[in-house]
């Protein structure tokens, strides 16, 4: 029987999978160890979880678990990886190449770093949400230390050619970082076949709890380090101070291996119901997809409804909880800077409607979805004066609006 | 944040929603905001033409829920009010009304200057000098 409401908002967190929690709990109260306590059973205990989850993570990746160094979450890995390579990289360079579309958590890392001197050169994407590889291998020059480029876009699931910009990367002599917070646990996901040297992710965008992320530092070829951004007691070879989360490093181990085992079906079962979902919302008329199609995440769709506003939309989408382009919550109005990043004007950034598949997601869901909101869409159309201009045949951008 | 019941009520049921003949000289049209900050209205009133009272209003809102909102309560309030009258609704009336948030504030002084265009385009289609507001209201309205 359908559920209400819905949850097709992924990309923003997905719940913990049932297999993972009862993993967890033992180490609530039963194994509630310190795993840096090393002369009793209880750190003991607690330590051999902990090692035994950063295997289950590694092998995911295809890394070494040595590794592997466990954080708060991407947020902070990200500012664990980039500030501590700029920091420990200062002698041989100071210049950093991201993308315009990146996730905040990189984007105002390298604006913080840019306040302390480093240059940081910010590639444009093209229309589709991809990067141009010349326009990214143009920007990196030998002061380069490191290329930090997401694997996947959080807002469009465009997936980046990931193995040709760390050779453009290596090729300079740059490491090269990627922000893989979207795709790990989504799709396959190998360091070494990609040629990462740093890279973030987090549990609970994988089935796992919120709370627990992880950096990934290559120690071979080349030995990559980074300087602690949080001092203490040496923990995680002394790049990350702080007692472990030993139940929710045990969690993010149960979401890896589930990860692992299920993915490719999981991917093959979502990309079906996205594309029903797509197919059907793009037979009502001046919808868009944004971002390129064939390059993406099975689980993602990003969708302009021209003429709508996107958080009015939300609205009568009550009981299907997605996310919109829209900002009409901020006090600038801005819409997402990633859409204007592929070119889209502000209009149509407002119009933009997330949705995110799970591992849980139905049929019924989807169909429940494209129902509401068709419904949604038609009858804020009959509401909005651009779309009744629309059918008059008036052009919306010849008409000169005053602005706020 | 979750909306307002009175929000709700209005956005799941908006009032005087339609359109009035823009041709016509018993009515003001006002079209405030703008498709790129994500709000647009379309606020238009029948006046009578002896007693200045508005006889109808009606609106187009593109927007989030609480423009919508605003706009559906800002037509019920002109009705049965003559066109002086009708230029004391203030904003922080709405906000009032519906309990926005302050974020959502933008969206009743929208309402405001959409009430204000409307009555201006009408006094200036019967030879009166326009009121004074503010310049947040397009140009050329086709």
């Amino acid at each position: 029987m359908l559920k209400l409401p819905i949850f097709l908002d992924h990309n923003s967190t997905t719940p913990t999978d049932p297999r993972v929690l009862e993993a967890m709990l033992p180490y609530f109260t039963q194994h509630f160890g310190n795993a840096a306590s090393r002369n009793h059973p209880f750190g003991w205990r607690a330590e051999e979880a902990v090692d035994y989850a950063r295997e289950q993570i590694a092998v995911l990746v295809g890394a070494d678990e040595r590794e592997i160094i466990f954080t708060s979450g991407a947020t902070e890995s990200d500012n664990l990886a980039i500030k501590g390579v700029a920091e420990m990289y200062a002698r041989k360079g100071n210049h950093i190449v991201t993308l315009t579309t990146e996730h905040k958590a990189v984007l105002d890392t390298c604006r913080a770093l840019e306040k302390r001197g480093i240059k940081v050169t910010y590639v444009p994407v093209e229309s589709d949400g991809l990067v141009d590889l010349q326009k990214l291998a143009d920007a990196v020059t030998d002061k380069t230390i490191l290329v930090s480029v997401m694997f996947a876009n959080n807002e469009i699931g465009v997936i980046q050619p990931i193995k040709e910009i760390s050779a453009i990367a290596h090729a300079k002599g740059a490491l090269f970082m990627t922000d893989a917070t979207q795709a790990v646990g989504k799709v396959p996901v190998d360091v070494e076949e990609y040629g990462i040297d740093l890279m973030a992710f987090t549990a609970h965008k994988m089935y796992g709890p919120k709370g627990v992320g992880a950096l990934y530092v290559r120690r071979k070829n080349p030995r990559v380090k980074v300087t602690a951004q949080m001092d203490g007691g040496g923990h995680e070879r002394g790049m990350r101070s702080g007692t472990l989360n030993v139940p929710g490093i045990v969690g993010f181990g149960k979401a890896c291996e589930i990860a692992k085992n299920e993915m490719v079906d999981d991917a093959i079962r979502l990309s079906r119901l996205r594309d029903k979902l797509e197919t059907e919302l793009l037979k009502l008329p001046e919808t868009v997809v944004n971002g390129n199609r064939e390059r993406r995440l099975p689980h993602t769709t990003n969708i302009s409804f021209k003429f709508v506003e996107g958080e009015g939309l939300m609205m009568g989408m009550k009981d299907v909880a997605v996310s919109s382009g829209s900002a009409c919550t901020s006090a600038s109005l801005e819409p997402s800077y990633v859409l204007k990043a592929l070119g889209l004007s502000d209009e149509l950034g407002h119009s933009s409607i997330r949705f995110g598949l799970g591992r849980f997601t139905t049929e019924e869901e989807i169909d429940y979805a494209i129902e509401t909101t068709t419904r949604a869409v038609n009858q804020l159309r009959e509401l909005s004066p651009l779309w009744e201009m629309h059918l008059e045949g008036v052009d919306i951008s010849k008409i000169e609006w005053a602005h706020h | 944040m979750a909306y307002s019941q009175k929000i709700i009520d209005h956005y799941t049921q908006p009032r005087n929603v339609g359109v009035l003949d823009k041709s016509s000289p018993n009515v003001g049209t006002g079209l405030v905001g703008a498709p790129e900050c994500g709000d647009v209205m379309r606020l238009q009133i029948e006046v009578d033409a002896e007693t200045k009272i508005i006889r109808d209003a009606k609106f187009k809102t593109f927007g989030c829920g609480s423009a919508i909102a605003s706009s559906s309560v800002a037509t019920e309030w002109l009705k049965g009010r003559t066109i002086d009258e009708a230029l004391t609704i203030s904003n922080m009336d709405i906000v009032e009304e519906l309990s926005l948030p302050p974020v959502k504030i933008h969206c009743s002084v929208l309402a405001e200057d959409a009430i204000k265009s409307a009555i201006n385009d009408y006094r200036v289609k019967n030879g009166l000098p326009p009121i004074e507001q503010a310049e947040s209201v397009a140009v050329s309205a086709r």
